[in-house]
């Protein structure tokens, strides 16, 4: 309970400051940020993609990391904050594998590349939905955060390998036809950029602040119940 | 007994009950077979295109009837309760994971040697060059599966879903080894330099090691009880 309180006070200073660093971000990066030469409007699409994919990989390390420290303290608060994470981190990804083709369509004239990067963020989506479909389907709640922590520590773990096949694979059978369009980032881009990379760092970290606390609650919540069944029937 | 011994002997209590009922080991290779003939007709295998296609062929077909005997593997230990039985007996239970998973790697070759000579005959085939260096990729690319795999495998028996998780689970995390094989086996079909694809093995090297190593760490707590 202490724990909830304690809490509590980000919630006030996090969610406005999460609104207002948003806003700037959507300024910097429709109003000050110049149009790029070649790509014109779509390459705004940019800041919010690559932000998007920073979080998405925060999120998946803060499930290892919350999942290692679970299985050491076997505290409820870590599988809470674990499960937290990996669903942001899936609402990122599928914001990271959506702006991607609108992106790509209009630069490269194709909708998907298996590029080593989206291939990395694909197979992180199903991985990571896969934590979540195992946790619904795992049983009791002991086990369903003990097994989640142990799929959480082997998933995180094979994105670096899923990430070497990925570009490796391309390497040898697509050679890279198209500039890397991230490289060379014009300075008047950098603010817009930076700013908005920070503004969706700290709206994960306001996500990830309500939704394990939501995580905690339901636990507690589910505890109460139980001790109210057994008051009645037990 | 040291530690491989006794993971052995729970390999020989596998094959020996494998052995008794030939149950697990008919349906993956009648599975295999009609794989084969499905993959025939689905892709209208021809001369020009059958190098490109046909590492995909192979491999997915090992790996999906590998699938079937992963499933099985913990479902006939959850019957009776030998699971608890295995884990009662006094060993580690890194012993359970290693000589479940030796089990399934052995029947794994089995359908293999058995499947893919039949492979070479009906989609009119060369045999490569290179044969012994496919035979390292078919053990590298194997191994890789069956540890990720007969991992998984106990975490998804262990859930009230079962089996049905175990594809969703293992798929996505089985990527690297997937292109791995499939990578190398095209560099031996189309008789690619060694260096050209010797990175493959690595990659399939690093992955084998890194889930063989780790579930060891980690079946202890997913068995806890």
């Amino acid at each position: 309970m202490v724990k909830m309180e304690r809490g509590r006070v980000w919630d006030y200073f996090l969610g406005p400051l999460a609104y207002v660093v948003l806003s700037v971000a959507i300024y910097m990066v429709f109003v000050v940020a110049p149009e790029e030469k070649m790509m014109g409007v779509v390459q705004k699409i940019f800041y919010f993609h690559v932000s998007a994919a920073w979080v998405a990989f925060l999120a998946f390390f803060v499930v290892f990391v919350g999942s290692i420290m679970f299985l050491i303290k076997r505290d409820y608060f870590w599988d809470g904050i674990s499960l937290a994470s990996a669903e942001i981190g899936v609402v990122f990804t599928t914001i990271v594998i959506t702006t991607g083709p609108i992106w790509a369509k209009t630069v490269w004239n194709a909708w998907w590349t298996w590029d080593p990067k989206l291939t990395t963020a694909i197979i992180m989506w199903f991985i990571y939905l896969a934590y979540v479909v195992l946790r619904l389907a795992a049983g009791e709640e002991e086990k369903t955060a003990r097994f989640a922590a142990i799929f959480g520590i082997i998933g995180f773990l094979d994105v670096p390998l899923v990430f070497a096949a990925g570009r490796w694979w391309q390497k040898t059978f697509h050679p890279i036809v198209f500039n890397n369009p991230s490289g060379g980032l014009d300075p008047a881009m950098k603010p817009a950029f930076f700013i908005s990379l920070f503004a969706f760092t700290i709206l994960y970290i306001y996500l990830l602040v309500k939704s394990t606390r939501i995580n905690l609650m339901q636990r507690e919540l589910n505890r109460l119940k139980d001790m109210v069944k057994e008051k009645i029937y037990g | 007994m040291t530690f491989f011994r006794k993971a052995l002997a729970i390999v020989e209590k596998d094959i020996k009950a494998e052995f008794h009922s030939k149950e697990m080991l008919s349906v993956m290779l009648v599975f295999a077979l009609i794989m084969l003939v499905i993959f025939n007709f689905a892709f209208d295998v021809k001369k020009q295109i059958v190098n490109d296609i046909f590492p995909g062929i192979i491999w997915i077909t090992f790996f999906f009837s590998g699938l079937l005997g992963l499933n099985r593997s913990f479902f006939i230990e959850k019957n009776q309760d030998c699971l608890l039985g295995l884990m009662l007996a006094p060993v580690d239970r890194s012993v359970i994971f290693l000589g479940k998973m030796l089990s399934n790697f052995v029947f794994l070759l089995i359908i293999e040697i058995l499947t893919l000579p039949l492979f070479f005959i009906f989609l009119n085939i060369p045999v490569p060059q290179k044969f012994g260096f496919f035979l390292i990729i078919l053990f590298f690319g194997s191994l890789g599966f069956v540890a990720i795999g007969t991992f998984l495998a106990a975490l998804a028996a262990n859930t009230r879903a079962s089996d049905i998780l175990l594809p969703v689970l293992l798929f996505p995390v089985l990527i690297p080894v997937i292109l791995g094989s499939v990578a190398a086996t095209k560099g031996v079909f189309f008789n690619l330099p060694f260096s050209e694809w010797s990175i493959w093995l690595k990659i399939l090297g690093v992955y084998d090691l890194l889930f063989i190593v780790v579930p060891l760490m980690l079946f202890e707590i997913l068995l806890e009880v």
